[in-house]
């Protein structure tokens, strides 16, 4: 029964843009895709290690910039660009990783804000090399040899691509020694140091691998809005993401990507009724009753509700 | 030499009221476990009550202070109260998260009070600099100074001297045997978190009107409470008031002598340090730890 | 396979929690470590095990130093230990809980696991089999799927013990396996620690429970503020006069 309803699933993702034609839904659904991997990101973090980073919006503004210059100014050709957006975002998820070994709880997100604040501040001031405030307009849209995938049905393709890659990486990883690794790190550092788990080498493990799937995400979307300034390093990201991991359910696989889907479509919704601070407003009161209603997220709220139904 | 002697004046002045936040801070943080990332709204809420108290009800500055501290601890009051009680069983992380969500609320909900376009807040002192020396200070910021002095000396006197200081300092030190002795702890928190968040208040009060009143004014206030109470060790209070010192004069040397646009990368740097190199703080003694 | 500890020591701030302890553990026997509380036992256990850094000496494993390694290194060389608050993966099964405690016998690496390779899947097979041997063991069939935090306390101790089991140890340190256990309890501790003894490994433990102590130890050392004050078998530990007098002090003693 899961089974068809995965495969039918998977069908109606392959052909979306023949049944789903309408630009605006489909700028929805690419925009869903990226945060979707962002979320991902997170989550392998926050969900499964245990540790909160406020600081990700700094790992996808690298991506993002990093796979902008690279096309815009060595002219590189953006297959070659993404892979080393995601290397660079790698390596700086390596140093969080590394500080993270110190450091706990509030410090490290305290760190991971910081970290973000420094990013943001560069960009906004390094002139000659980010264009400060203006932005990099003009990044060039992807080529697969010689058509573009300027359009969006044909981004949608790539982008699709990318939430699958990193859903995949995810779901190996949770399945396997390396993710309940990360579970015994979150569960309980010092049992899990006295059975040979090397915190070290997982909590780096983590942060690099989240680091450079936010890369990933930074890449997709400097190449699709073809425009990258510093306000890909607002904190408003950053708290778009968290909301999106802990509605849809932390440490779960489909957590991140409901979460996604949802506060993509939801103040798009909002937006034809009302503004964008109320928007904003509502995500705080909503991250407010969240915490309080639903502690673990609206995907393990629903498995639950399903196990009481079917004793 | 003059124009280090300007820039510490400037950073001292800026400094008190660094050391306000900082305080606030390192007692809530210190003593309810909570990492208050609506700490900087109530930075916010203070400027803009005292705007609203000076521009719109044309009272004066002592007052609109006042003002603007007690709006800020009846909110923190409130805050505690409603969100934060029922959840003191939870872990740091959810509370953290709920603290999040305050600050965006907080945040956007002042933006729709006020509107984003930065509000100038009226003062009565005369705007001609006074001038000691090789200094020139405005007569605005020695009352900042002053008045901030001595709200870091009543905090001083209320921890130390009171009853109800006592018993913060009996909970932080060992909450359960506090609470054997009678301490009543939901209480403490209330108190701590709206004193904490009343001194916020003040000092958006004060610097309010020294620069402009805006909604996100509060985002690098609290960033820069955070690292104070970094500095200072975790409910050091004599280490928040000479870190919170500490910071604003190397904001003001950093502005001077590098480069003004990097004036709070300042904050961002001194956290991601002293956590690297001396995640106990630098004032506060090292404990041996395994 | 001995474990040699030599002139340990700990320190508080100020204060010698251990002021300098040595003994040896011989390889197949069941050692216990007693004395009154904060006589130094969990002290001990956490300089042993990479938990604390200790102010001097050296513990030796295998004829190998153990001591300034991380407690993930010294899993490695087979020396695990257990902990005397409950410890479990609280939100995880008693399954997962054991799977993770078999960490160090998988091999899967990061490329392996991304590359979804067949000896990965073999392996976690073996694993799956491994764990249900150890829930076995120490009997928790009919709990491997229960959430470990929402089982009662005994049976989350025997989760603790199934955890450090799966860990391959040679040398198992117990931190009081007895505490807050009925009589009942106490008794299937105490045949497990028996037959865990029976497999070869060496039991190392910190205890309370002087029946427990005297029952199944091999040898019994006695800490006292921060030393050895006797070593020995059971008998002659219970009639020592220095052991006699630490427990329950002298009319002048005013520690």
């Amino acid at each position: 029964m899961i089974r068809l309803a995965n495969g039918l699933g998977a069908l109606l993702a392959l052909t979306l843009p023949f049944w789903l034609a309408n630009p605006y839904f489909l700028h929805v659904v690419i925009m869903a895709g990226i945060f979707g991997v962002l979320a991902l990101s997170l989550n392998l973090l926050l969900g499964y290690t245990g540790q909160l980073s406020l600081g990700h919006a700094g790992f996808f503004g690298i991506g993002a910039y990093t796979s902008a210059l690279l096309t815009l100014r060595l002219e590189w050709s953006f297959w070659l660009a993404l892979p080393c957006a995601v290397a660079l975002t790698a390596l700086a998820g390596w140093l969080i990783g590394r500080l993270a070994l110190k450091l706990r709880g509030a410090y490290f997100v305290l760190v991971t804000i910081s970290f973000a604040g420094v990013i943001s501040l560069v960009s906004v001031n390094w002139m000659e090399l980010t264009n400060g405030p203006l932005g990099l307009p003009g990044v060039p849209a992807p080529e697969l040899g010689p058509w573009s995938l300027r359009a969006k049905s044909a981004y949608y393709y790539l982008v699709l691509a990318g939430v699958t890659l990193s859903y995949v990486v995810c779901a190996r990883l949770v399945g396997s020694r390396i993710g309940r690794a990360f579970l015994a790190l979150r569960e309980n550092e010092p049992l899990a140091e006295s059975v040979g788990v090397d915190v070290t080498h997982y909590l780096v493990l983590a942060a690099v691998v989240s680091a450079g799937m936010a890369g990933l995400a930074g890449s997709l979307y400097a190449h699709y809005t073809r425009f990258v300034s510093p306000e890909v390093f607002l904190f408003t990201y950053t708290v778009t993401m968290v909301v999106m991991v802990v509605a849809g359910g932390k440490g779960t696989l489909a957590g991140p990507l409901v979460g996604a889907l949802l506060f993509t479509a939801l103040p798009e919704a909002l937006r034809l009724a009302t503004s964008w601070q109320w928007q904003m407003l509502a995500y705080g009161v909503l991250l407010v009753l969240l915490v309080f209603f639903l502690p673990r997220g609206i995907v393990p709220a629903l498995a639950a509700w399903r196990e009481r139904r079917a004793p | 030499m003059e124009q280090l002697l300007q820039h510490l004046v400037n950073g001292l002045v800026l400094g008190g009221t660094y050391a306000l936040l900082g305080i606030g801070l390192t007692l809530i943080f210190g003593l309810m476990n909570l990492v208050n990332f609506a700490h900087g709204e109530f930075y916010t809420l203070g400027a803009y009550a005292a705007f609203a108290a000076l521009a719109l009800a044309g009272v004066n500055f002592f007052v609109a202070v006042l003002a603007a501290i007690a709006a800020g601890a009846a909110l923190g009051a409130l805050c505690e109260r409603v969100l934060l009680r029922p959840l003191r069983a939870e872990s740091i992380d959810t509370t953290m998260l709920v603290m999040i969500g305050v600050w965006i609320a907080m945040q956007n909900g002042e933006l729709l009070v006020w509107g984003g376009v930065a509000k100038s807040i009226p003062h009565p002192f005369p705007t001609e600099p006074l001038v000691l020396g090789p200094v020139s200070i405005a007569p605005l910021r020695v009352f900042v100074f002053v008045l901030a002095a001595g709200l870091i000396a009543a905090s001083y006197l209320l921890i130390h001297r009171t009853k109800l200081g006592r018993a913060m300092r009996a909970t932080f030190q060992d909450r359960d045997t506090a609470a054997l002795m009678g301490v009543r702890i939901g209480r403490i928190h209330t108190a701590t978190f709206a004193f904490g968040s009343g001194l916020a208040a003040a000092a958006g009060a004060l610097l309010g009107p020294v620069f402009l009143a805006y909604p996100s004014m509060g985002d690098l206030a609290a960033l820069k409470a955070f690292c104070v109470v970094i500095l200072g060790g975790l409910g050091n209070l004599p280490g928040a008031t000479l870190g919170g010192l500490l910071l604003g004069v190397a904001e003001e040397l950093g502005a001077g002598y590098v480069s003004s646009g990097y004036r709070d990368a300042v904050g961002f740097v001194i956290i991601i340090l002293v956590l690297l190199l001396r995640p106990s703080g630098l004032f506060a003694r090292q404990e041996r730890i395994g | 396979m001995t474990l040699a500890v030599r002139d340990l020591a700990v320190q508080f701030g100020g204060v010698a929690a251990l002021g300098g302890v040595s003994f040896e553990v011989r390889p197949g026997t069941i050692t216990s470590v007693i004395g009154p509380n904060g006589a130094g036992k969990t002290t001990a256990f956490n300089a042993i095990t990479g938990y604390l850094r200790p102010a001097r000496g050296e513990v030796t494993w295998d004829g190998a130093p153990l001591t300034g390694l991380r407690p993930s290194a010294i899993a490695r060389r087979g020396v695990v230990r257990t902990f005397q608050k409950t410890s479990v993966f609280p939100s995880l099964s008693v399954a997962d809980n054991v799977a993770i405690g078999l960490h160090l016998r998988g091999t899967a690496g990061f490329l392996d696991v991304l590359l979804g390779r067949r000896r990965i899947r073999d392996e976690e097979r073996h694993l799956a089999a491994d764990a249900e041997a150890i829930i076995a063991f120490v009997g928790l069939v009919h709990r491997r799927r229960e959430i470990a935090s929402a089982l009662p306390y005994g049976e989350q101790r025997l989760v603790e013990l199934a955890v450090a089991l799966a860990a391959t140890p040679r040398l198992l340190l117990l931190d009081e396996p007895g505490a807050g256990m009925t009589s009942g309890e106490k008794d299937v501790v105490i045949e497990l620690i028996r037959n865990i003894r029976g497999r070869g490994i060496t039991v190392l433990l910190v205890e309370h429970d002087m029946r427990m102590v005297m029952g199944i130890s091999d040898t019994v050392i006695v800490l006292n503020h921060g030393r050895v004050i006797a070593e020995g078998a059971p008998a002659a530990i219970q009639a020592d006069p220095d052991v006699i007098r630490a427990y329950l002090g002298t009319s002048s003693d005013r520690s």
